[in-house]
């Protein structure tokens, strides 16, 4: 029998469609993967077969709702590799400020008639629904990383993404630190690497869009951003934004819940 | 009687996700549906609450295909509200970063997303079959607008260096050089992209649309501009909210935006800019439309592939522009300071036009937002072309017929995961 092509859908739940978008911005690419591998299922680009069963799953986006929460039981179901792609699909995304929140209120701020927004009271990552072969981080992804990772699934080596923080990134490309130099603050030393440390190399702080390394000291680098004269309520919010659900941020964000917040 | 129902489930090659539902009776569309089922982001709830210059950071998220359009419109309100008047270089170079977005935004609609329905492929990867040069001169095209997000912005998905009042950092003249050579490349590009399109066999279908969109004193319109329409509309962006409402109306699956004069549909985007603002295009962007038998007014929305290569060429022209006359602003940024008001902004997304409103405190903290995009703008007007066209394709197959109307959709280049309001609507709740 002829060698088939492995087949590749890209799925799509709660998210900005960036993650995606990264694939079709491979503009040198992508001709490439597309001879490499049958683009069987991914609605921003072509029409495709929603029915089969695929060699290779890229799930964008985070669970928000009850018919997505079932939806991912069966995109699991008919996928030999499942890889989650952003923030959004491993750490529940910027939506996720919804789990600090009342959704209720949240819905009737937005819209005019609330009752009829079906959505869960919280934004999950898709990790806490179904098993995942591979998390790749970032707020949006990084096109080489997604390039890695899916080469890496056809020839079945490990991707290689490494779990450093930010800082190490900087210090490759010899910036000068920004924190240490000119008392910004900074989440490198907490964050994955993956941007190439691209935040510091624009003259600001990175803010934390790859979500946290793995063992982050992140108590420690509130202490720092203190001294720089960060408070309470701005540290919370530092660590609440796009990987605000991933374990270590929303720990520390939570331990500066401001007293007068929102209940 | 004859009963049809076309369903489009998965609305495919459009940004999100969507469904459109045509009911036909007796050889008549009685209803078009365009469905929105992204589930709600609430982007204007939990903005409340958070300091005014983590904004652009957060509203990129939005949309990953036009997130400079949400950038812009909110450091532009937010401006508004502070007083801050960004100009000289520094606005030249928000110019050339929409610039950016707009090419990429606008070659990638026109290549992988609508081409495919004037040639009947499934889609851009499909159709480089049998169209490899043209696909690949379209992959290049859009590179080039990444390279000036990628320059300028950081990254072309959610730029990191946009900030109120300006730039995190400001590039050197030497750092922008290089791309005018593969911009000079892009422009040519540009020409080849209109005269490909406008060999398309479009459907001969008008209507009388209201066009809204910005219009400035003397330039095509990015960032800044008075609201005008041809029906004369004249009016700032604080004005907006007296003079367009979102109505959620109970057939309907969506907030749609209505004039609150008549109630009136009206259309954003490419062909609205273009025909309220022809006079201010590039000499050279204009006489390709005209060479193209684009009409200083064109009222047929399946043009819109063509007008969004006229205004590719023009982000060419107007990206060179910047780039041969830029000098180094002395810092990246103006400085801002909070206070409390309220600032209002609209800007040209390339799918239309975007509107920001923001309330803050003394302190800077965000106390409301309000976030009108593009699609939601193009909703009412979207469900009144299928109304209008489709009776004009029912003798066609189902296949093509469904494809008509999809294409009738991608005229508008959807963008639906900008979903600050949009909602799924359950007709049926038993
Ligand atoms: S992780 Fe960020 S870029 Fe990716 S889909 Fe979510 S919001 Fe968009
Ligand atoms: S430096 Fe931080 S915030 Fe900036 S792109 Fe990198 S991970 Fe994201």
């Amino acid at each position: 029998m002829a060698h088939r092509k492995p087949r590749l859908a890209v799925w799509k739940f709660a998210s900005c469609d960036g993650c995606q978008l990264s694939l079709l911005d491979c503009e040198d690419e992508l001709l490439a993967i597309a001879g490499a591998l049958e683009i069987a299922y991914f609605p921003e680009a072509t029409r495709g077969d929603v029915t089969g069963v695929y060699d290779l799953s890229l799930v964008e986006g985070s669970i928000t709702t009850p018919h997505d929460a079932e939806r991912i039981l069966d995109v699991r179901h008919r996928s030999k590799k499942l890889v989650t792609i952003g923030a959004c699909a491993t750490a529940g995304g910027i939506q996720a400020l919804r789990n600090f929140a009342d959704v209720r209120e949240y819905a009737s701020v937005v819209y005019a008639h609330p009752e009829y927004i079906e959505t869960l009271a919280t934004s999950t990552a898709i990790s806490q629904h179904v098993p995942v072969d591979f998390e790749l981080r970032g707020c949006p992804i990084n096109k080489g990383q997604l390039i890695d990772v899916v080469s890496a699934f056809l020839t079945g080596r490990r991707p290689n993404t490494p779990a450093q923080s930010v800082c190490i990134e900087c210090k490759l490309k010899g910036n000068v630190c920004v924190m240490v130099a000119r008392a910004v603050p900074c989440l490198g030393p907490v964050t994955h690497a993956g941007c190439g440390a691209l935040c510091p190399s624009y003259d600001r702080g990175c803010y934390g869009c790859f979500g946290p390394k793995e063992t982050p000291n992140a108590p420690s680098l509130s202490g720092w951003f203190e001294r720089l004269g960060v408070d309470e309520k701005g540290l919370q919010r530092v660590y609440r934004t796009f990987n605000a659900n991933a374990e270590p941020f929303r720990n520390e964000s939570q331990r500066h819940d401001a007293q007068d917040h929102q209940g | 009687m004859t009963r049809k129902t076309i369903k489009v489930d998965l609305l495919a090659r459009v940004e999100g996700e969507g469904a459109l539902k045509i009911v036909v009776r007796d050889g008549k569309v009685k209803s078009a549906e365009f469905n929105i089922f992204e589930p709600p982001r609430f982007f204007e709830a939990f903005l409340r609450g958070r300091h005014f210059a983590e904004t652009p950071d957060i509203v990129a998220r939005i949309c990953g295909i036009c997130p400079i359009a949400y950038q812009m419109s909110a450091v532009h309100a937010l401006e508004n509200l502070l007083g801050v008047e960004v100009s000289g270089p520094l606005r030249d170079l928000r110019r050339l970063i929409y610039c950016g977005e707009w090419i990429e935004s606008h070659v990638l609609h026109i290549y992988m997303l609508h081409a495919p329905d004037f040639l009947g492929y499934d889609g851009g990867v499909q159709m480089a079959r049998d169209h490899g040069a043209a696909v690949t001169r379209g992959l290049q095209l859009k590179k080039v607008g990444n390279e000036i997000l990628q320059l300028l912005g950081g990254r072309e998905i959610h730029p990191v260096n946009v900030r109120v009042g300006g730039f995190h950092r400001a590039p050197r003249k030497r750092e922008l050089r290089p791309l005018a050579e593969k911009l000079k490349w892009a422009r040519e590009a540009a020409i080849e992209t209109a005269r490909w399109v406008s060999t398309f066999d479009f459907p001969e279908r008008e209507r009388d649309y209201i066009f809204v969109s910005l219009r400035p004193a003397d330039e095509y319109p990015f960032n800044a501009g008075r609201i005008v329409s041809n029906r004369g509309l004249d009016i700032s962006a604080a004005d907006y909210d007296a003079h367009f409402e979102e109505t959620h109306v109970s057939h309907s699956t969506a907030l749609h935006s209505h004039l609150r004069e008549d109630g009136g549909s009206y259309l954003t985007g490419p062909l609205a800019r273009f025909n309220l603002n022809f006079d201010r295009l590039s000499p050279l962007a204009r006489e390709v439309a005209r060479e193209i038998g684009l009409a200083a007014t064109c009222r047929n929305p399946y043009r819109s592939i063509m007008v969004r290569a006229i205004e590719t060429i023009y982000a060419c022209d107007e990206a060179l522009r910047v780039i041969e006359t830029y000098e180094e602003p002395d810092r990246p940024f103006a400085p801002v300071e909070p206070r409390a008001g309220v600032g209002y902004a609209a800007t040209e997304a390339p799918r239309g036009l975007l509107y920001h409103r923001y309330g803050l405190d003394a302190q800077g903290t965000i106390l409301d937002a309000q976030i009108v995009p593009p699609t939601s703008q193009n909703q009412a007007c979207l469900e009144e072309d299928l109304l209008d066209f489709v009776g004009g394709f029912l003798h066609l197959p189902d296949d093509d017929l469904r494809r008509r109307c999809e294409q009738t959709v991608r005229n508008y280049d959807p963008c639906i995961s900008c979903a600050t309001h949009f909602l799924r609507l359950e007709m049926d709740r038993s």
